[in-house]
């Protein structure tokens, strides 16, 4: 039987608005996936520590105050430290353009700014998704 | 986006409107209409002024005193803030509205290690008087409100807020401030909470009540229906459950012996504007009634002025769309005519680049023009509510009502406000409602120009708010400046004086104004209520 792909929904940092972090964690798991959210506040290593217990496959992260670029750096950074660089890892929120392809460059694979629709998310999750039995991690 | 449901068919002709209140929109009012939801002129819409105020609070609205323009305001160190604030003042602006930076709101000192890549970001950081020093600088604070958009910390702000103004030479019976001060929308939407519900109730009360004794100018509390309505849920049920709110903050004071004439004044609302015009304008002539009367029946008030729903209407932020900014601008102007058309005391807009970056000077003029031009040049100050008397708007008003207080009875079901944040019940409810809402979008079914119809066009590059680093290496330098000043014992005595305050729940303000007066930074007074009150949990929700 296939298994669910396990997402992470997460908010990093002192940001607590969480509409779209809640609106895409119900669109995932209306197209199957399991999601688990973290709730607001998050520091990197709660997060990453909720990730290997939750054995997830993707970590999406909802960030709107502006901080993407500094936080994203910490948390692949830390995924790093814990051999976990394999991880899929996407972000959504308030992203310019001009940061999309620095926060490529830091090993964010996918990005998804505000109003992306639900469908492209899915797909690009499915597409890009190892499942956990060949890579073996998280 | 709180545009309407159309159902049409496949000649484009419109079938049925459903209101995102989901009131059924009909093509045609008459006098019929009126008589079916049992509207009676002498009740329903007396002379402006006088009660239940359907039509207004005032006899003369907007002709005997124009709106307050209060735009969000602030980001970096007190000083770039402060010259925002004296940019907007010199453009004829009459208030402020304060933006702190999330660090702040959160009651972390900029050095914190979770402050990192956050000082000054989403607004101004202030950690300790130094800085509300800087930013209030030529200010003067005896003829400009001050609204100061924070929370979970409020009770600190307007200690601070205090300390500064006296400092500055102006008696605290003349100062008006306006802290947000609504723990309990943090909880369901925005989430800068702290401390769990009931101990962050009481801090609120703990403002009021020192408001009512000490800052007769002060309004403590501004309820937002503003945010929850952000997060998701319908026109009625922003009302709802801003009214609710106000009830648990009214019974907390209550408990502690007071009169609800006694301090109910200093109760103000924060509205939002976006989404069908007629809905806005019908839902804040109820609100408006519902509030009186609920003031009246549920609490027995007897002054006049305490059955006044004043507020600042405006924001729309949710309305405000990321394709093609510059349709925000005229998106605005139509939801400050909503906020007009509803009689509102006080205004502010969300900036056509928001949905991108900290508002440009630029931006936050053309809001502001918004307002002037609508009052000063086509005629919003001419008569006051009017749209009275329209088989339409007064039909939807009355419609409104009822929607309202469907939505309020049930928080009353469930045990009250306290109890529905508690167990997660609203913020299922509102997280449910976005989701729809969403989907309403990306299938087409809700219009929304520039983004599922009229896509066409090219995109407009929109200018960016550099953030500074050195804005926040500078304010971590004034604050070790302040820490190494400052007196240290005395600090540390005062923070005692704080704690023992807390857990024998005393009125904590006093011992606040004392703590900010010695410069005691926002971390260290936000720590001992977390050792005294612990924080907030949220319920899980999925």
């Amino acid at each position: 039987m296939e298994k669910k792909i396990r997402v992470l929904v997460a908010k990093p940092g002192l940001d607590g608005h969480d509409r779209g972090a809640k609106v895409v964690a119900q669109a995932l798991r209306d197209a199957g996936m399991e999601v688990i959210y973290t709730g607001l506040h998050q520091t990197i290593d709660q997060i990453v520590n909720t990730a290997i217990q939750e054995d997830v496959d993707v970590i999406g992260l909802s960030i709107m105050s502006g901080a993407h670029l500094p936080i994203c750096e910490k948390l692949m950074k830390r995924l790093k430290e814990k051999n976990l660089e394999d991880a899929l890892v996407v972000v959504g929120g308030v992203i310019p353009k001009r940061d999309i392809s620095a926060l490529h460059q830091l090993g964010v694979q996918g990005v998804f700014p505000g109003g992306t629709p639900f469908e492209t998310i899915v797909s690009w999750i499915k597409e890009h998704v190892r499942p956990r039995s060949e890579s073996g991690r998280l | 986006m709180g545009v309407a449901r159309y159902i049409k068919n496949e000649k484009d002709e419109i079938l049925d409107v459903i209101l995102q209140s989901g009131i059924h929109v009909k093509p045609v009012y008459t006098q019929k209409d009126l008589e079916e939801v049992g509207f009676d002129p002498e009740k329903d819409i007396p002379l402006p002024g006088e009660y239940p105020f359907t039509r207004g609070i005032h006899p003369l609205g907007y002709r005997s005193r124009e709106w307050t323009t209060r735009q969000y305001t602030g980001f970096g160190t007190p000083r770039e803030t402060n010259e925002r604030f004296k940019l907007m003042i010199s453009h004829g602006q009459t208030g402020l509205n304060v933006a702190f930076d999330l660090p702040t709101q959160m009651g972390l000192d900029s050095d914190d290690p979770l402050a990192e890549g956050e000082v000054g970001r989403v607004g101004m950081a202030v950690d300790t008087l130094r800085d509300f020093e800087i930013a209030f600088e030529g200010i003067p604070l005896d003829r400009i409100g001050v609204g100061l958009t924070i929370n979970a910390v409020a009770s600190i702000m307007l200690a601070m807020f205090q300390a500064v103004a006296e400092k500055f030479g102006y008696s605290k019976d003349r100062i008006s401030a306006t802290p947000q001060n609504d723990i309990l929308k943090e909880m369901i939407g925005r989430g800068a909470w702290i401390f769990p519900v009931q101990p962050a109730v009481r801090l609120i009360g703990d403002t009021i009540e020192y408001s009512m004794k000490e800052l007769p100018r002060t309004n403590p509390v501004s309820v937002c229906g503003y945010h929850i309505r952000e997060s998701g849920c319908t026109p009625a049920q922003e009302i709802a459950y801003a009214f609710q709110i106000a009830n648990t903050y009214i019974e907390e004071v209550l408990r502690r012996g007071y009169e609800i004439d006694d301090f109910v004044r200093g109760f103000t609302f924060n509205l939002n504007v976006f989404g069908n015009l007629w809905e806005q304008v019908a839902k804040f002539r109820a609100a408006r009634k519902l509030w009186a009367i609920n003031l009246k029946e549920r609490y027995g008030a007897k002054d006049k002025r305490s059955l006044f729903l004043r507020g600042i209407f405006g924001g729309g932020g949710y309305g405000m769309t990321k394709a093609q900014p510059e349709n925000n601008i005229i998106r605005g102007a139509y939801y400050a005519l909503a906020a007009a058309l509803g009689g509102a005391q006080t205004t502010a807009l969300c900036s056509f680049d928001e949905a991108y970056t900290i508002p440009t000077p630029r931006a936050a003029l053309l809001s502001l023009r918004t307002f002037q031009i609508l009052m000063e040049e086509i005629g919003l100050r001419d008569t006051v509510d009017p749209l009275a008397g329209s088989y339409f708007i007064e039909t939807l008003t009355k419609q409104m009502e009822q929607k309202i207080l469907e939505e309020m009875r049930r928080i009353d079901e469930i045990g009250g406000m306290i109890r529905a944040v508690e167990t997660g019940y609203i913020q299922r409810e509102v997280a449910k409602q976005a989701y729809e809402f969403e989907k309403g979008i990306q299938r087409g079914e809700l219009i929304k120009v520039g983004v599922n119809k009229y896509t066409e066009g090219e995109e407009m590059e929109v200018e960016l708010h550099e953030y500074r680093w050195e804005s926040a290496e500078e304010q971590i330098q004034r604050l070790k400046e302040v820490r190494r000043e400052r007196d240290n014992r005395k600090v540390v005595q005062l923070l005692k004086e704080l704690e023992k305050a807390a857990r024998e729940e005393k009125n904590v303000m006093p011992y606040l104004l004392e703590c900010c007066k010695a410069y005691a930074t926002v971390g260290e007074m936000t720590r001992v209520f977390k050792e005294v009150y612990g924080e907030f949990k949220e319920p899980s929700i999925f």
